[in-house]
């Protein structure tokens, strides 16, 4: 195959099972935890480092995981938690649950030197029920840490101690969302809370806690056994920084997870790494990073897929799962899914949310069904800028693909609407 | 009444956690597994071993799409219609379920075994159209697959783990 890219993450990749402890340990793994935690390094060093790497959190906000774990103050009381959000729930996205199917012990190894950044003695995995699996893998492979020594009271002998319980979420959207994923450990309602105080100082039970990603936590091993320069040098952008996992789902030949250089342009990542379209298939548009992104036009089939690069065009990377529509495929049809996804999952706190996304897959929902009037896309619009004005970030991304439905592809919404009905029904075998 | 066996797992369970109700969500789900769903016997028993009140629980049991507050059958088949598998066809799996099955969505079959119910996207657009069934995935689905996997679950009399 043409573009071999160094593994980081998938190295140890097996086509049917979830690579061992032994395996992980022959691939350099737990090397970073002996030398670091095992040789006392200062909790401060491994900050500076995964700062200098440049790794930007995983989740979707890409905010610098090293700037994380240095806001939780030095004053600050203990225990100290870490939380590492796998809670994954933004459709389309799939990699968390892919790396632990594929190398575990990643993980478990990112969790306790992040950890030990910070002296955070308790971590929690969150998981959602439909990923029953992946906490069913992680509880068996906590135990075999354990056994080795790199879990548990007095890690490696040294005055760190550490530990991680899986914790198993009911099911919602919401718990997605930092704060809110945090009253969901306590037991509470999940509802979002809005900051000041950060979680970094105050979170769980008022103790300082820090959450992560799944992908951003696996990354930490191999940054501290490589070293920054060499994370950098995995980039195949000169501003980013390592290895992207990329959820490819939709239209293409072969759907699923691959690593590659991040700033991997998307032309590469479908023609070579999917196998192209599906038979039969054209590029009509994509979403490039879950369902709160917008959509991306065949006009950006090249575009390095890089949070800075997307940026540039006013667009997101978020999880970099990316779902590729056809010329088959209905737009207003796809939004109209999209919102009733929202919908169904707003929290219901705040009002903005619980009313207006109801409202806007109500307009979608009559424009694509043949009652759809003109006046429905300026209400579109501005119910749009409207759920800013709701409590957390997960009323106005769901708003990012209608805004860009209208923008995009605002003559097929009025196609819509003067043929009164959806000109794609009949040929679409949805 | 919940069996003292159960009452017994339910609070060493709880006794390791930071705070009770951290465990709310195990704890109900345990019960679950044993009776199926949630009923407002089962409530009142697992408010007081968590430390809460009924209410309290009931805020975090109406909240979540994996808490059952009426009775549901064995499997719980829960189809996914968000976006790719919308693309991929999943009306046509809500369809031959139902038909199958004869039940609507949100019907449970006669036999009591089955239940049908949308839910959102469950991470598995690699392998669209998909559903899950109690806490086992199943993806690529086919008229052909899902006859397998529903006569299988039919003959089982136990079932439980994951793909």
């Amino acid at each position: 195959m043409p573009f071999k890219y160094p593994l980081v993450l998938f190295q140890n990749r097996k086509p049917d099972r979830v690579a061992t402890l032994d395996e992980y340990r022959e691939s350099g793994g737990y090397e970073a935890l002996e030398k670091f935690i095992g040789g006392g390094i200062s909790p401060k060093e491994v900050i500076r480092l995964v700062t200098e790497s440049g790794l930007l959190g995983r989740g979707g906000a890409g905010f610098p995981a090293g700037m994380k774990w240095a806001a939780v103050p030095d004053s600050s009381p203990f225990p100290r938690y870490l939380v590492a959000n796998s809670d994954e729930m933004e459709p389309g996205t799939f990699k968390d649950r892919m790396l632990l199917h594929v190398d575990p012990h990643c993980v478990i190894e990112g969790m306790a030197l992040a950890a030990y950044s910070f002296s955070g003695s308790k971590a929690f995995f969150f998981v959602r029920p439909s990923y029953e699996s992946s906490a069913a893998i992680l509880e068996r492979e906590l135990e075999n840490a354990r056994k080795a020594g790199f879990l548990g009271n007095r890690i490696l002998g040294t005055d760190f101690s550490f530990d991680i319980v899986v914790h198993r979420s009911g099911g919602r959207y919401i718990c997605g969302e930092a704060s809110a994923l945090l009253n969901a450990i306590m037991g509470k309602r999940p509802n979002p809370v809005k900051p000041p105080p950060y979680p970094t100082e105050k979170g769980l039970w008022e103790k300082p806690t820090v959450v992560n990603n799944v992908e951003t936590l696996a990354n930490v091993p191999h940054i501290l056994r490589n070293g920054p320069e060499w994370f950098k040098s995995l980039s195949a952008t000169e501003h980013g920084a390592g290895t992207k996992i990329y959820g490819i789902s939709g239209r293409v030949s072969r759907p699923g997870a691959v690593e590659l250089p991040i700033g991997t342009r998307l032309s590469e990542i479908i023609d070579l790494h999917c196998g192209g379209m599906a038979s039969g298939s054209k590029f009509k548009a994509c979403l490039p990073g879950g369902a709160s992104t917008r959509f991306l036009t065949p006009e950006h089939y090249d575009i390095p897929m890089d949070f800075e690069d997307l940026k540039k065009i006013g667009n997101r990377l978020g999880t970099a799962a990316i779902m590729v529509f056809d010329q088959n495929t209905c737009l207003l049809g796809a939004t109209l899914n999209l919102m009733e996804f929202f919908a169904r999952e707003s929290c219901g706190w705040c009002t903005p949310c619980r009313e207006g996304l109801p409202y806007m897959r109500d307009l979608l929902w009559r424009i694509e069904n043949g009652e759809g009037k003109e006046e429905f896309i300026p209400n579109l619009r501005m119910l749009c800028k409207q759920v800013w004005n709701s409590y957390c970030a997960l009323a106005p991304g769901a708003a990012e693909p209608v805004i860009s439905l209208l923008d995009f592809f605002e003559d097929e919404v009025r196609q819509h609407i003067s043929e009164k009905g959806c000109p794609f029904h009949a040929k679409a075998d949805h | 009444m919940l069996p003292d066996e159960l009452k017994f797992k339910l609070r060493e369970m709880i006794a390791g956690a930071e705070s009770p109700r951290e465990k709310a969500i195990d704890v109900m789900f345990a019960i679950q597994e044993l009776q199926g769903w949630m009923s407002d016997e089962a409530m009142v028993e697992a408010a007081e071993l968590l430390g809460m009140t009924p209410l309290e629980l009931e805020e975090l049991a109406t909240f979540y799409d994996y808490i059952y507050r009426s009775p549901v059958g064995r499997y719980v088949i829960k189809v996914c219609d968000s976006t790719v598998c919308w693309l991929q066809g999943h009306q046509r799996v809500i369809d031959y379920i139902s038909s199958r099955l004869s039940i609507p969505m949100g019907g449970t079959s006669a036999d009591g075994l089955f239940t049908l119910l949308p839910v959102c996207c469950i991470g598995y657009c690699d392998r669209a159209p998909a559903m899950v069934v109690n806490n086992r995935v199943f993806g690529n689905l086919t008229p052909e697959k899902i006859d397998r996997v529903l006569t299988q679950l039919a003959e089982k009399a136990d079932f439980s783990g994951s793909e």
